[in-house]
């Protein structure tokens, strides 16, 4: 996973020094002029993607990842979230803004960062990139996937071994390639698990990234979905999710699925924790903090990283102990998966 | 101001004479430096004395204090919004203004002011003859698409094809607004209705066939559509600082393009003629009907354009990651630029400026929101004030019209009187 030369990492780590040094000298007006030692230059920047910081999943988990690399390393952290309808060119601004303030690494979360960063990380070949969602090329880049569709998979199983009506939704924020993989995997899961179910497969928007901020929309198709008699949602939507857990919680006899982050554990959605079955959680926070304290440790990862079951990249939620019951049915699918019997699909 | 107008005719109460000759008294007063440049050619002296009149004094006075008033107003909400927050307005404006001025961001601001200002002209056409094209976003979107698609499917080289993915996204985004247009002119439905439906379906088709095996490839996560080949891409300007979107000549030819149109022709007198009255520009031969459809088609097929600099200057293609929203950014500017050719291209680039500027107040410890909030009370500030000068503007005509009318009479009293 890791590709590293001795030479990258000490000319990546005496070069970020040198933009320390000289961020400190020309730009006090910021006030953080501190550095935080190693080779993490001002500290971690992280862009995040539309729905910011506290959407209680995808772009959180990215930011507890830094956090947890803030209180254990002392790695200064600055975060900019993503305004609605910004195009590549916002995007690369803001990256390199980023880049040029002296942060290092910094971190676009969310595949739209794809293209900005490969070409911001080609005129700061100093600067250490990371990229979630998406494989961006460059020797400075490291570029973090989730195996999404073997979470979903598992999240499929308990679904289908907890519904009462049999009919499970699922809800995905924008029809995108990316959530069609979270709906491939719990369509599989629900399917192989009892064939006889229902999913009732639901998008809210076709072709626009506010698909993932509109929390309404997606509380209004979770109504819908419970209308129908479904018992189970699982909604890939980040911060619009919120929304569809809400209207689960407000109704007898039904769970909801949460997506990225364990979303029973967030502050956010602390008093709908009891109707939240599980959570399919894709491990940014883990794969955030490796990159940036290999920075620290001067010695930046490259290349790809590539998440899944097999290596705890993705997996269960077990908070709250609903699914323990099902545990045993869980960890057989878990085991199936990573043997490589099944065969996940990453497309429905 | 349910209806944005253009600049209002302060002097000219008589409707069709005023929008008539063609240096009425609505473009003098958005217009000034036009006015300027104009008496500059027929030497110093008649300047003065065009001064010198009262009713070109009055107009210019008007003409100046609505922008003074919307930027002062403006400048004052800011100051107090960011101070309320605790933090120092002027040490904002100050980084704002560092910061936006350097190289590189000029030449990222003129980038991003370019479909701003497609986007702003096509929307202000439909303003200038009180409709409103919401649509302009669906419109684009579209165009933009459809235009990929063929510059994806071809390879014919430069001189052909760019002309060709060109005339696709206007006639596309004019079919698009020409539905909204047709069912206004025959069966009456609002415009706004229409075209804020089919920027809905916008959406959906193009989600339907920007699809892998459909009209799309797959990169990863990101589909789009084939990319065009290298040599149909417009050419770009090199600053050393950055590249310039060789599309800023579109946006200039369309500017020219609209102000010709509206002021030097018949069809755009007709135009403003609906816009002040459709029922006395109908009395006066003008097919109303007609002219709605002409319009949406033209406001569509300017609409078609606003992608052009992003599908042929940047991406090459049109993907899940091409923007969108610039429609109602552009509603926006031609509020902001009061339709005037000239004032929509400064709103744009203000527009870019504070855009370019937001993300860096964020790095010295401001909310990059704040950039939102000016954008919301310029717009708020330039329309009111704008108002009310306007209101103003008549009250202070009436006074002046009934003191002369009042003086004439008194001096035809006294020569009465005489008598």
């Amino acid at each position: 996973m890791r590709r590293v030369s001795k030479l990258a990492a000490t000319v990546a780590a005496t070069a970020a020094l040198a933009l320390t040094a000289s961020a400190c000298g020309s730009d006090d007006s910021t006030g953080s002029g501190g550095s935080s030692g190693g080779g993490t230059g001002e500290g971690a920047a992280i862009a995040f993607d539309v729905g910011g910081r506290d959407d209680a999943s995808f772009n959180e988990a990215a930011a507890r990842g830094a956090d947890k690399a803030k209180n254990d390393l002392g790695v200064e952290t600055y975060y900019q979230t993503a305004r609605d309808d910004e195009t590549d060119a916002d995007r690369e601004q803001r990256l390199q803004q980023m880049a040029e303030a002296g942060y290092n690494p910094v971190i676009g979360v969310g595949y739209l960062y794809g293209p900005s960063v490969e070409r911001v990380a080609q005129e700061f070949p100093d600067t250490t990139f990371g990229v979630v969602d998406a494989v961006a090329e460059g020797d400075n880049v490291y570029s973090m996937i989730f195996a999404e569709h073997e979470a979903s998979y598992l999240a499929g199983v308990a679904a289908a071994l907890k519904s009462e009506t049999g009919k499970v939704g699922f809800i995905g924020g924008v029809d995108t390639t990316l959530i069609n993989k979270f709906q491939a995997g719990y369509e599989q899961g629900a399917k192989d698990t009892d064939p006889e179910i229902e999913v009732d497969v639901q998008y809210l928007y076709t072709d626009d990234p506010k698909g993932f901020t509109d929390v309404a929309k997606a509380k209004e198709q979770a109504n819908g979905m419970l209308g129908r008699d479904v018992d189970v949602i699982y909604t890939a939507a980040g911060l619009a999710g919120n929304g569809s857990i809400e209207e689960v919680a407000s109704a007898e006899n039904a769970w909801a699925i949460g997506v990225d982050s364990d979303q029973a554990e967030q502050p956010g959605l602390a008093e709908y924790k009891d109707s939240i079955l599980t959570s399919a959680i894709k491990g940014v926070d883990v794969a955030v903090f490796d990159l940036i304290s290999s920075i620290d440790s001067d010695d930046p990862m490259s290349g790809t990283g590539e998440y899944g079951l097999a290596n705890d990249g993705v997996w269960l939620a077990t908070s709250g102990g609903h699914i323990d019951d099902i545990a045993d049915e869980l960890d057989e699918a878990k085991r199936r998966i990573v043997e490589g019997e099944t065969e996940v699909s990453d497309t429905p | 101001m349910s209806r944005p107008e253009d600049s209002p005719p302060p002097a000219g109460g008589e409707g069709s004479g005023n929008a008539g000759s063609s240096d009425d008294p609505g473009k003098a007063a958005a217009a000034p430096p036009g006015a300027a440049g104009s008496g500059n050619r027929s030497g110093g002296g008649f300047l003065a004395a065009k001064l010198s009149d009262p009713r070109v004094r009055e107009k210019l006075l008007l003409a100046v204090s609505a922008p003074l008033l919307a930027l002062t107003v403006a400048f004052v909400l800011v100051c107090l919004v960011i101070t309320a927050t605790g933090q120092n307005p002027f040490h904002a404006f100050e980084a704002m203004f560092n910061y936006g001025t350097t190289d590189r961001s000029q030449v990222w601001i003129l980038n991003k002011a370019i479909p701003y200002y497609l986007a702003a002209v096509a929307v202000a056409i439909g303003f200038r003859m009180n409709l409103f094209n919401i649509g302009v976003d669906g419109q684009y979107q579209v165009a933009a698409f459809f235009a990929a698609v063929v510059g994806g499917a071809l390879a014919l080289g430069g001189f052909v094809q760019i002309p060709i993915i060109i005339l696709t996204a206007m006639v596309v985004g004019a079919l698009w607004a020409g539905i909204a247009g047709y069912l206004k002119a025959v069966r009456g439905v609002s415009e706004v209705i229409t075209t804020i439906m089919l920027n809905a379906i916008a959406g959906s088709l193009i989600g339907y066939f920007l699809k892998e095996g459909r009209l799309a490839e797959r990169n990863q996560n990101i589909v789009h559509t084939p990319d065009i080949p290298e040599s149909s891409r417009f050419f770009t300007i090199d600053t050393g600082a950055g590249l310039i979107y060789g599309t800023v000549v579109i946006a200039i030819a369309a500017g020219v393009a609209y102000w010709y149109l509206l002021s030097r022709t018949r069809f755009g007198f007709d135009l403003r003629a609906v816009g002040v009255s459709d029922s006395a520009a109908e009395a006066s031969g003008v097919s109303v009907k007609r002219m709605v459809v002409a319009s949406m088609l033209i406001s569509g097929a300017v609409a078609g354009l606003v992608g052009m600099p992003t599908l042929l200057n940047d991406t090459g293609n049109f993907g899940n990651n091409f923007p969108s929203g610039i429609g109602f950014m552009g509603i926006a500017i031609a509020l902001l630029g009061r339709n005037h050719p000239v004032g929509m291209a400064l709103a744009a680039l203000l527009w870019a400026f504070l855009e370019r500027t937001g993300g860096h107040l964020n790095f010295i410890g401001y909310y990059q929101e704040i950039i939102g909030v000016m954008q919301g009370i310029i717009v708020l500030s330039v329309v009111v004030s704008y108002e009310l000068v306007r209101r103003w503007g008549l009250r202070r005509q009436q006074r002046i019209v009934g003191a002369e009318l009042a003086a004439r009479a008194r001096t035809n009293d006294t020569v009465e009187g005489v008598a």
